[in-house]
């Protein structure tokens, strides 16, 4: 019933979030226009070239390159996990017992989900053999010959338009056995969630992978030990795979230097909230952050900056004085007391109330928790009663100090980092924004006017 | 329950991406076959589907309740999902959620009494620069869902009904 519904009139094309030439130097999405995402229109744009130079080994004097070489080649780009830990990618793929004799798994983690983070939708509807090609030359580096890409549900539209690239690759033989007559074979499919925020989380994937609930895993064991179907695995983020072409193109020492040490390369940042142009921005890492707000054209209305949370929900706030310092990179982020996270930049202007903010934040949290471990999910239905009480007027003095007890109790004591992402949030937002939970208790209401 | 041969062949396909003792890998993609083909997914269609790929039906259910998106019971024609987290909240996807349930005459949650609309409020859809964003029918992701556009979109949609 659904294939006679045309609704494309209603739906974006990109333009605004991804085609906007306000990138700086990007990588991922240069040359992008929507239309030219299929495998023929990747490879005019220098597409799997990085496969060839890897694999086409001897035929024109070409000699390759050694799994140990793209793995070195990774570790020198100072290339950081994309999803949001920030973890070097070439120490995770040195993880992999790529020797060992036994099945092994590669997964990419498209299970975009994280408030505020619209990138890897972006890379896979228009992007999506950059994706294919990063985890073959990933499957390579680690003897790997099957692997999974887990798209978040609520893009279908993606996960089928993967599906079509996955076809594509397969015709064109970078798929499958002895691909481009080498000895390396790699199959590679789609997989789709279907509304399940913890399944970012990769071992709560892992088990949705296997057909089960996405409630995580206790770790030790690492999935590079035991993954899916308790074989190695390797799990990296939609960008992050998106990243290796270039830099198997260009060396690892190229891309460093894009970005400044220990940070190296470009990141796609999703500029949300109170922007006057939200959307991707695809910057070298330690662009100041006065420079993405400008290229998302200021705060929304010309209004002032009040708070930005840096790095999807999960990231602690921070008010507009300190991100002004900022530059766009793990470390000075994380020098601030807050996270790069997934890139997910939410843009707050001065008309925002704060507990408002968290009331809602704090609500998806208990949503989510997928109820395993009790810290998180009793922790994160009491967050989201007091900050609801808070919100309409009905709080008591001693509600804070509770709510600075109650996240605290969270935080270290579950088996996965929801917990944390749960807790995180309402400690920022008590550190930063304390004047306006005790405006709330003392006077019942906002420090700011009402809106919807 | 006896699936069609249409469905049988969508179920085949994903069985195909796992390992022949992992067939359970499957059961995401069968359910939400099957909810695109029958509009929910019922105990039979769990059952059925549990048969199908070697598993206990307690362990189906488990991830039909388990996955947001699934519907445990029947929804309208049309399901309308709006995301009212933060980053769409600071760009009204609140309010796209109460404009739609004044339109429909209805609270979050609900269906119409024609059984043509189903209106939730949903989680990141991951769409955040879109905002207010929709998702019809878990299949298809709409844009920048101001009033008007939300007016016309359900007009169309009733129209396409007829």
């Amino acid at each position: 019933m659904n294939a006679v519904l045309d609704l494309s009139k209603f739906q974006a094309k990109g333009v605004e979030s991804c085609f906007h030439d306000r990138h700086i130097s990007p990588q991922i999405v240069a040359g992008l226009d929507g239309s030219n995402w299929r495998l023929k229109d990747y490879e005019s744009r220098g597409g799997y070239q990085a496969l060839r130079k890897i694999l086409a080994a001897n035929a024109e004097g070409n000699p390759g390159m050694t799994p140990d070489q793209v793995v070195a080649e990774v570790k020198a780009s100072g290339l950081r996990g994309r999803g949001g830990a920030g973890f070097p990618t070439g120490l995770k793929w040195s993880f992999m017992p790529r020797a060992l004799p036994v099945q092994k798994y590669l997964v990419c983690n498209s299970d975009e989900g994280e408030p505020g983070t619209c990138k890897d939708r972006d890379i896979l509807a228009y992007n999506p053999h950059i994706v294919i090609e990063g985890m073959i030359i990933a499957s390579y580096a680690m003897g790997i010959s099957v692997g999974y890409n887990y798209i978040h549900g609520e893009i279908f539209e993606v996960y089928d338009r993967f599906e079509e690239a996955l076809d594509e690759a397969r015709a064109a033989g970078f798929l499958g056995a002895n691909i481009l007559g080498s000895k390396h074979s790699f199959q590679l499919h789609a997989f789709h969630g279907f509304g399940a925020y913890i399944c970012g989380e990769e071992t709560a994937l892992l088990e949705s992978l296997e057909g089960k609930k996405g409630q995580p895993r206790f770790k030790p064991p690492f999935p590079a030990s035991f993954g899916l179907y308790g074989k190695p695995t390797t799990i990296n983020n939609t960008e992050t795979f998106a990243a290796v072409p270039w830099i198997i193109r260009n060396s690892g020492q190229a891309y460093l230097e894009c970005g400044k040490p220990n940070n190296g390369g470009t990141k796609i940042f999703s500029m949300v909230g109170d922007v006057e142009r939200p959307g991707n921005y695809e910057i070298p890492l330690g662009t100041p952050f006065a420079k993405i707000l400008e290229l998302a054209g200021g705060v929304k209305g010309g209004r002032k900056l009040k708070a930005v949370i840096p790095g999807g929900s999960s990231a602690p706030v921070l008010p507009a004085s300190i991100m002004m310092d900022c530059s766009m990179d793990y470390d000075s982020i994380a020098k601030a007391g807050s996270m790069l996270g997934s890139g997910a930049v939410i843009v707050m202007d001065e008309t925002r109330c704060m507990v408002k903010s968290l009331l809602r934040l704090s609500y998806f949290y208990s949503h989510e928790s997928c109820g395993q471990c009790t810290p998180c999910r009793e922790g994160t239905g009491w967050l989201w009663r007091l900050v609801n009480r808070l919100e309409h007027g009905h709080g008591k003095a001693e509600d804070l100090a509770l709510l600075d007890s109650v996240a605290e109790s969270i935080m270290g004591r579950t088996i996965c980092a929801l917990g944390d992402a749960a807790a995180m949030p309402v400690r920022g937002m008590l550190k930063h924004f304390r004047d306006e939970f005790v405006h709330h208790v003392d006077h019942k209401t906002c420090m700011v006017p009402q809106y919807v | 329950m006896s699936f069609s041969e249409q469905t049988l062949a969508r179920f085949a396909k994903e069985v195909a991406k796992f390992p022949a003792d992992q067939k359970q890998s499957a059961v995401m993609a069968c359910l939400a076959i099957v909810q695109q083909a029958q509009g929910h997914v019922s105990a039979e269609a769990e059952a059925a589907i549990a048969a199908y790929l070697g598993m206990a039906p307690i362990a189906v259910h488990e991830v039909t309740t388990f996955y947001n998106m699934y519907n445990q019971q029947p929804v309208g024609q049309f399901k309308l999902n709006v995301c009212t987290n933060l980053p769409c909240q600071l760009r009204n996807g609140q309010q796209a959620l109460a404009h739609l349930c004044k339109k429909l005459g209805i609270d979050a949650g609900g269906t119409t009494t024609d059984g043509l609309f189903t209106v939730q409020q949903a989680e990141c859809l991951g769409a955040c620069a879109d905002a207010p964003v929709v998702l019809v029918n878990d299949r298809q992701m709409l844009s920048f869902m101001d009033n008007d556009r939300l007016d016309e979109l359900v007009d169309m949609l009733k129209a396409q009904a007829k």
